[in-house]
């Protein structure tokens, strides 16, 4: 039972911290899916996890928090569509760019505002996300407990990511809209030809993108956190993309790529404790195990044909 | 087009450019309570206004031109190298030990080989993602990033575990003896009777200004140069000419990662003369910026990593005199400067050539230019 009991606390530990992986890399999913190569899921999480807590603690209410954050990821998403749809410009280096550029606004602007060392003040229970118990969960025996640790006792933001995996797959490959949307990453010059909008389709998936990485910053300061502080996201959009290429751009394999991820960070956490590993060596294992498995999976297959290629409308002489 | 007038609608581009990123970054301190003229006199006074602050300019500049070379030599082969924060760090662990341990030396055989040692360690890690990104195809930006992320973890257990000072309480190794230093500018200039001020600008300013001047000789005037613009302008047309991306990926990271290894001679073995943590302190990420502001041209980098410099140094002053503002705006300048010059050029080229091309110029057909 102890045991037992052991291992259930890793799994549910290893969901808690795929969440936010989890909504960062749905996040990827519909950008990339439409052609648009996101490396900006590091800089969106950052001022998603700062706008959630900022505006949670001004107003006093979760629900303000999480607008917030999915509307400053929406933002930085727009800025990224201005710059590579629009202007058809580099994708990576957008990406990036954007990235730097939070890393820089966000201490900024939390210490304009906030005046506490670039963090928010701590959030009080009614402003994060608090884990929902479940009815029937203090039973004794496996299948109780397992009910109890696994299924009970997770926030609302973790019930999203992780049913908007079976979502993001329902819209991706059951309707008329996801359909457009991956015809539009593999071939825009087709999806022009059927007389379908590529730049609208883009924005589209930049708007849903912005939304879940805004709130995969949320998750952090909102609910893993009672509060945002610096480099909160500590490369966890790059791990995000890691386990969509991982995922092969598909939700199910992502998700289970993230639990991989997180599995490997809880357990990191555990061996912290008992210190038969140097503990540098343990906490930068989440980073090794990400190298390793690409370069196991490699290019392969899955991903959209026409990733990163900005899409220039061909014109008639 | 002629040379010229393409070159100056380059410069047009990039001043108008960077004169939108302060724009960007004034409108931030303004609506902040913050003055932004007033921010920018600071600024520069504390870059440009008094004798060490151009020294300390200077210094910081050595770094980014190190660093901006090494992504600058990458992106020539359409890689994006953005690991150079632990590449640096090796570098550091490369020039360390050979300055720990083979101070025995005399200084002309002691430094040049610690310098080796730094683009080698600096090589080195940058060569395994540089060689996944050639033969397994991974996204060279994550495993870079990765690779910082580990070579933290590597670099603080090493000095904490193995390196640690005897004695000492914080994680840093002992400091290197004089001869295993690089000499500062101020005590060069004195020995031939020119007195400047005192500042951490060293030897390393020359060796930087050389690797520019190689790096430039190299990639437009050499074959292994050629074959590295061919790759990154075109993968596919580089195999049908008989030349191996892979090899040159790897190839181009090796240079690349030598390059900011360099990091390493001015900051470990000119300034804090012994190996501590974090040392690289965000030269590898500055490197980004200086190199898409380059473009084609060597004084180009000179001049972005001098403004880099100057930023870097004058924020020092400037959070001093202004509480309210965080030194880390510095990075939101070097980010919107990395949108407007990397990846939305086209904003500024296009006013830029309806106001320098005569008319019949910008009638011409889009593929002439």
């Amino acid at each position: 039972m102890e045991t037992a009991t052991q291992i259930l606390l890793l799994i549910a530990a290893a969901i808690r911290l795929a969440t936010p992986l989890l909504l960062a890399a749905l996040a990827g999913i519909y950008a990339e899916r439409s052609g648009v190569i996101d490396l900006s899921l590091e800089g969106k999480m950052l001022a998603g996890a700062f706008a959630g807590a900022a505006l949670a603690s001004v107003s006093g209410n979760v629900w303000v928090g999480a607008l917030a954050a999915m509307a400053t990821g929406i933002l930085l998403s727009l800025l990224h569509g201005f710059a590579t749809v629009t202007h058809r410009g580099n994708q990576v280096v957008a990406g990036m760019a954007i990235n730097i550029a939070m890393a820089g606004l966000i201490p900024t602007v939390a210490q304009a505002i906030f005046a506490l060392g670039g963090q928010t003040p701590q959030l009080g229970p009614a402003q994060r996300f608090l884990g929902l118990v479940l009815p029937f969960a203090d039973g004794d025996g496996l299948v109780a407990q397992t009910y109890a640790r696994l299924l009970s006792g997770h926030n609302a933001l973790t019930w999203l990511a992780f049913l908007a995996v079976p979502a993001t797959g329902w819209l991706l490959y059951r309707t008329g809209w996801g359909l457009r949307l991956r015809a539009v990453g593999e071939n825009p010059y087709a999806v022009d030809t059927a007389g379908l909008p590529v730049a609208r389709l883009r924005y589209q998936a930049l708007v849903v993108n912005g939304a879940l990485a805004g709130l995969a910053g949320a998750y952090l300061s909102m609910a893993a956190n009672a509060g945002f502080s610096r480099d909160m996201t500590a490369g966890k959009g790059y791990l995000a993309i890691a386990a969509l290429i991982f995922g092969r751009w598909a939700p199910v394999p992502t998700m289970l790529a993230c639990l991989l991820f997180a599995f490997a960070d809880a357990v990191q956490a555990q061996l912290q404790t008992v210190r038969i590993l140097p503990s540098q060596f343990v906490g930068a294992l989440p980073y090794i195990l990400t190298v390793l498995v690409l370069a196991l999976v490699g290019k392969g297959g899955g991903m959209p044909k026409a990733l990163g290629i900005p899409y220039i409308k061909e014109r008639g002489v | 087009m002629t040379p010229i007038r393409s070159a100056s609608i380059e410069v047009a581009v990039v001043a108008s450019a960077l004169v939108a990123s302060f724009a960007v970054a004034g409108l931030v301190l303004a609506v902040i309570g913050a003055d932004p003229i007033e921010a920018f006199r600071i600024l520069v006074y504390g870059a440009f206004g008094y004798p060490e602050a151009i020294g300390y300019t200077l210094y910081y500049a050595t770094s980014y031109m190190f660093a901006g070379l090494a992504v600058w030599v990458a992106l020539k082969a359409g890689i994006f190298n953005i690991g150079g924060e632990g590449q640096a760090y090796l570098g550091g662990l490369g020039a360390a030990l050979v300055c720990l341990f083979f101070d025995g030396l005399p200084p002309i055989l002691l430094l040049p080989l610690a310098m080796m040692s730094a683009a080698l360690f600096g090589a080195g890690w940058a060569a395994i993602p540089g060689w996944l990104q050639a033969r397994r195809q991974t996204h060279v930006v994550v495993t870079t990033i990765m690779f910082n992320f580990i070579a933290g973890a590597l670099m603080t257990y090493l000095l904490n575990n193995w390196l640690l000072a005897p004695g000492g309480g914080s994680p840093e190794t002992r400091p290197f003896a004089p001869q295993a230093t690089m000499p500062a500018l101020h005590d060069i200039l004195a020995l031939v009777g020119i007195n400047i001020a005192h500042s951490p600008a060293n030897l390393s300013l020359l060796v930087a200004l050389i690797a520019v001047a190689c790096t430039w000789t190299f990639m437009f005037r050499t074959v292994w140069g050629y074959e590295t613009r061919v790759v990154g302008a075109n993968p596919h047309a580089a195999r049908y000419a008989g030349i191996d991306p892979g090899a040159v990926i790897v190839r181009t990271m090796l240079i690349s990662g030598a390059l900011v290894g360099l990091v390493a001679v001015n900051e470990v073995m000119g300034v804090h003369k012994r190996l501590i943590l974090d040392f690289p302190a965000g030269a590898g990420f500055v490197g980004i910026a200086v190199a898409l502001m380059a473009g084609e041209s060597a004084i180009g980098l000179v001049l972005a990593s001098l403004l880099f410099a100057a930023l870097a140094q004058g924020s020092l002053d400037l959070v001093i005199d202004m509480p309210m503002i965080n030194r880390e705006i510095v990075r939101l300048i070097q980010g919107v400067l990395i949108l407007f010059c990397g990846a939305l050029p086209s904003l500024f080229r296009k006013p830029v050539l309806r106001l320098l091309a005569p008319r019949r110029e910008i009638a011409a057909p889009a593929g002439a230019s």
